[in-house]
């Protein structure tokens, strides 16, 4: 496998961490660190500070029989064991699929998507790219992240194989296209609606829901 | 893992007896040191006493029953329940709960790597007297960040100061923190 060259924007793992990030963000975000030693490990270090800090904090008393009532617990059954991963989807993505494979929806061109959530907040989706093909050209209100599951893209920001993942802040106006090869599957959350430039894609827009 | 080896702190090896043999004395000794200090970081966060008391509870019941996740080549003992209440106390104020990373295999618990653990728990303890060096108020902001996550905003208006303030000392804090690792570092 190759190495993962881009990651998670430092400002947004912090985010993550403080739990302020949309749903959709936080997929992304998770899912690229079950796939990123790298950043798994700036995030695990991060609480080694935390912890550091809980362990010198001023300790406040529990009230009483707090501690038996603790170990009466201890005894109840287990948590459900929490969702895996499964051959190109890591734990959190496959936990937005429900533990069910993708259900695509065509978007012509080949293309195809599934939307994994969309609210107020921002929208979740896969997305399928035959090798060769463009994803239509668009800009961005707002943020996209875009987190790559299998194969490979390159736009006029770099080029991203699996793990990578792109921060298009809405100033970047790229046109991804998937390297030959295998399909390009990435994860892509927004926190607004894409623009198209194309003047079809845009009339598509509310109907495919992109 | 000899529960014995002093390379570990205390609370390392009281979490590795429970993970290993589901060990009870080890998991009060755990309990009685963390579980008062989780309650002062959850009613810093602003909770009332009795629901910061539920949240420790919770916390600690996870503990016990995500021990065999415990990999002390990665965590230290603080760090590793740190994170299990940062988690618990995000979830309480999302409409979903945060999506959680894939969790590691389980770590090997029959030939520890003790090069690693020991110099994870290096580490831990330079991070700890670095933090001790810390002028109060680089302690203070430092405190805020990891147990309130107040957005900067927040933070100034409660402490009455300008928001540059708190974020350069959140950053000098941090800062700080790094010069001082990179100092005592071997």
């Amino acid at each position: 496998m190759t190495e993962i060259r881009h990651h998670i924007p430092e400002d947004i793992l912090d985010a993550y961490r403080a739990g302020s990030l949309s749903h959709a963000f936080a997929v992304v975000v998770a899912a690229h660190l079950s796939l990123c030693d790298r950043c798994r490990a700036r995030h695990e270090a991060a609480d080694m500070i935390g912890g550091a800090l809980l362990d010198q904090a001023e300790a406040v008393p529990l009230a009483t029989g707090a501690r038996q009532r603790m170990m009466a617990l201890l005894d109840g059954p287990p948590p459900r064991p929490p969702m895996r991963g499964t051959g190109m989807f890591p734990a959190p993505v496959m936990a937005e699929l429900g533990g069910l494979p993708p259900r695509w929806k065509m978007l012509g061109g080949g293309i195809r998507q599934q939307i994994l959530s969309a609210d107020r907040d921002g929208s979740l989706r896969l997305l399928y790219i035959p090798g060769g093909k463009a994803v239509p050209e668009h800009g961005h209100r707002g943020l996209e992240l875009t987190l790559v599951l299998q194969g490979s893209f390159h736009d006029s920001e770099g080029s991203f194989g699996r793990g990578d993942v792109e921060a298009a802040h809405d100033e970047i106006d790229h046109q991804p296209i998937a390297d030959p090869g295998a399909p390009c599957i990435c994860l892509a959350a927004t926190d607004a609606p894409l623009r198209f430039h194309a003047m079809l894609p845009r009339l598509l827009q509310p109907l495919f829901r992109i | 893992m000899q529960s014995g080896d002093d390379s570990l702190s205390e609370m390392t090896r009281h979490l590795i007896a429970v993970r290993d043999r589901r060990d009870r004395a080890a998991f009060c000794c755990l309990f009685d040191h963390f579980a008062p200090r989780l309650k002062a970081m959850l009613l810093r966060r602003g909770l009332r006493d009795g629901s910061a008391e539920d949240v420790v509870q919770d916390v600690m019941l996870t503990v016990w029953h995500k021990a065999a996740q415990f990999d002390p080549h990665r965590a230290e003992a603080s760090g590793w329940i740190y994170a299990i209440a940062r988690n618990r106390r995000i979830d309480l104020e999302r409409r979903r709960p945060l999506s959680q990373p894939e969790e590691l295999p389980e770590p090997e618990t029959a030939e520890p790597d003790a090069a690693q653990i020991l110099a994870l728990q290096q580490e831990a303890r330079h991070l700890a007297e670095a933090l001790a060096r810390l002028a109060p108020e680089q302690a203070e902001a430092l405190r805020a960040a990891y147990f309130s996550d107040l957005p900067h905003r927040r933070i100034a208006e409660m402490s009455g100061l300008p928001l540059g303030t708190i974020k350069s000392r959140i950053r000098l804090g941090l800062e700080r923190l790094r010069h001082e690792l990179k100092n005592i570092a071997p």
